[in-house]
């Protein structure tokens, strides 16, 4: 159990930020910092686990925030059932696209592209669509009160997300624990071989991209609630795909703490870009798209892989030493 | 509106602007055909490749059209100095590296634009911008008749490339049976960096076609990469024939669907088709076997 434990510490010390950090900039830095590791992470599950690079998982995130906001305010529905419809719709929509497309057989480049292409279809129906507020957008009241899932205290807010997050870190630890994730883990080495032993590759890439459009979604829930407005672009938007898939490869896909880590280390790039270039449009994304070029090229396994390859160097030239000692 | 004094010059109109999307979807075809990869760097590099245009025109006085004989050699090197120096190397010949990189350069080389220039849309301004050749029943606008002749003229240039000369050869070998063709002596990283430059060159030709009409800004190229990714999933990935026949349908089906339901949902009618040939016959109306 000493991942388990050693996770558990992980959160607990997280947890603890607020009651020492108080201020708001930075608080509000880590709120972000977890949104995207949340949305890495469900890209993380289809993605790393499973081997299907989704360029278009905005449009879970999308539909999550979008269900959640035009719930509460066209439908008066209350916000915690709000939410867990959004995650409900989310998870509908990566069923639907997965069923359509893993049916169709489509895979590596083909389910790249389809991907990208339901995210841009949802935006383009998003941005005219009247029950969305088309090219307005639509804004959630605000009404800062626990049973409308608004906090005074950004504090909270931090500890909503971080519960989310937990939630996802254990779902990727559960993938490697349960027979579903080997079934996950063969299919992304090599699908026929894995059908030959007789995985069923369908039902397994279409239940991972469920949960993994679930997680997704989660984020977008999250999103609408924390800054309360939402609009095609940014629902939908490919920097948002973008975003998704960043973050678990600049960490490490395939591995449990791979987006969280890549999350912190992508948000404190893109605050350092600001700090010294000023805060142009585009500069961040700039900083987002050299990483990830530099990362696949020196660290195809993340920074979990470097770190990985630094202990085994570490025990390997203790060894050494050892050996030349004794 | 079904009367064909509307719809033949729509049809022949979306003919023509269907040619420029074939061209771009050429490149995308020809790089696909040979590396296995979609490139999504594509409209980046068409973006740039229209504000080359545009300064070309703004610094330099160059027509668009003879900016071609710079913008497009240039465009060669860069494609060329990318895939050989930076996708290459950076992918370590793993395909779904190679499908993050070109997204991560599309990422950078957008948002460089995007610093560089800011998010205004710019256009030239040419006295035979809005001229028209009368055909008696159609009107159609002269840049774009040029724009049609000189994809014809460059498909043609390209067909006979890759049928008459050596590198056209290995091209050809390479897409067929990469590991038989790097044991016949071929250099594989060369001839992936030389298909990329020509199908960075598609993108810089298409690009100079475009500017006497169309306007620049750092997202500029992502509306026509959308639509080519449609026409080489249409005509089926890698095939020439298909890229060439699918754009055109597409044009005519663009300029249809602007015309019965209007501007913003003319896209979405592209995306349907996009999706549904993928659903249903993933290999295109024109592709091999995948």
């Amino acid at each position: 159990m000493k991942p388990l434990a050693c996770m558990l510490t992980f959160i607990i010390a997280l947890a603890a930020v607020p009651l020492v950090v108080q201020s708001n900039t930075a608080l509000n830095f880590l709120i972000t910092a977890l949104l995207i590791a949340l949305v890495g992470q469900g890209w993380n599950i289809l993605g790393g686990y499973g081997g299907q690079y989704s360029f278009g998982h905005a449009a879970f995130f999308g539909t999550g925030a979008y269900v959640t906001a035009i719930l509460q305010v066209r439908y008066s529905v209350n916000a915690w059932p709000g939410f867990l419809a959004g995650v409900t719709a989310g998870a509908s929509m990566g069923a639907i696209i997965g069923a359509l497309t893993f049916r169709a057989g489509i895979r590596g480049s083909y389910f790249a592209l389809v991907t990208l292409a339901f995210a841009e279809v949802l935006r383009i129906l998003a941005s005219v669509a009247p029950i969305t507020g088309a090219g307005v957008g639509t804004l959630i009241k605000l009404d800062l009160r626990a049973s409308a899932l608004q906090f005074q205290s950004r504090a909270v807010f931090y500890w909503v997300i971080l519960a989310l997050v937990a939630v996802s870190l254990l779902i990727a630890y559960a993938l490697e624990r349960t027979r579903f994730g080997a079934w996950l883990i063969a299919v992304r080495e090599n699908e026929d071989a894995a059908t030959a032993l007789g995985v069923n590759a369908f039902k397994v890439k279409l239940g991972a991209m469920t949960i993994s459009a679930a997680v997704t979604a989660a984020a977008g829930c999250f999103y609408a609630q924390y800054f309360l407005f939402i609009d095609s672009g940014i629902a939908y938007g490919t920097r948002m795909s973008v975003e998704a898939l960043l973050t678990p490869i600049i960490g490490g896909s395939g591995t449990v703490f791979g987006p969280l880590l890549g999350a912190l280390v992508v948000k404190s790039l893109s605050e350092v870009a600001i700090w010294v270039a000023g805060d142009a449009p585009g500069l961040n994304l700039i900083v987002y798209g050299c990483v990830l070029i530099l990362v696949i090229a020196f660290a195809p396994r993340g920074l979990v892989g470097l770190l990985g390859g630094l202990k085994t160097h570490l025990a390997r030239s203790r060894l050494l030493k050892d050996a030349a000692n004794g | 509106m079904l009367s064909p004094v509307i719809l033949i010059p729509a049809i022949l109109n979306g003919l023509l602007t269907g040619a420029v999307y074939a061209l771009v979807a050429l490149g995308l075809t020809l790089i696909y055909g040979v590396l296995h990869i979609i490139n999504f760097a594509h409209g980046a590099m068409l973006s740039a490749a229209m504000f080359a245009a545009f300064f070309a025109f703004r610094l330099l006085g160059l027509d668009p059209y003879v900016a071609i004989f710079l913008i497009a050699p240039a465009f060669f090197v860069i494609g060329y100095g990318l895939q050989r120096f930076v996708i290459g190397p950076a992918s370590h010949g793993d395909d779904r590296n190679m499908l993050l990189v070109t997204l991560g350069l599309a990422v950078v080389i957008e948002n460089v634009l995007l610093v560089a220039f800011r998010a205004d849309t710019r256009t030239i301004d040419l006295p035979y911008a809005f001229q028209t050749i009368d055909l008696g029943f159609a009107f159609l606008a002269i840049p774009r008749v040029i724009g049609f002749a000189a994809v014809l003229v460059v498909a043609l240039a390209l067909g006979a490339v890759m049928t008459l000369t050596d590198t056209g050869k290995a091209i050809r070998a390479v897409a067929k049976e990469k590991v038989g063709a790097q044991l016949a002596g071929i250099d594989v990283a060369h001839i992936y960096a030389v298909t990329f430059g020509l199908g960075t060159a598609c993108v810089a030709i298409a690009a100079c076609l475009l500017m006497p009409t169309y306007y620049v800004n750092p997202t500029a190229g992502e509306a026509f990469v959308l639509v080519a990714f449609t026409i080489v999933v249409l005509g089926g990935m890698g095939s020439v024939a298909g890229a060439l026949i699918g754009g055109l349908v597409i044009g005519v089906v663009e300029s249809l669907s602007g015309l019965f339901l209007g501007e913003s949902l003319g896209q979405i009618g592209i995306f349907l088709i996009f999706i549904a040939v993928l659903l249903v016959r993933p290999t295109g109306l024109f592709g091999a076997k995948a």
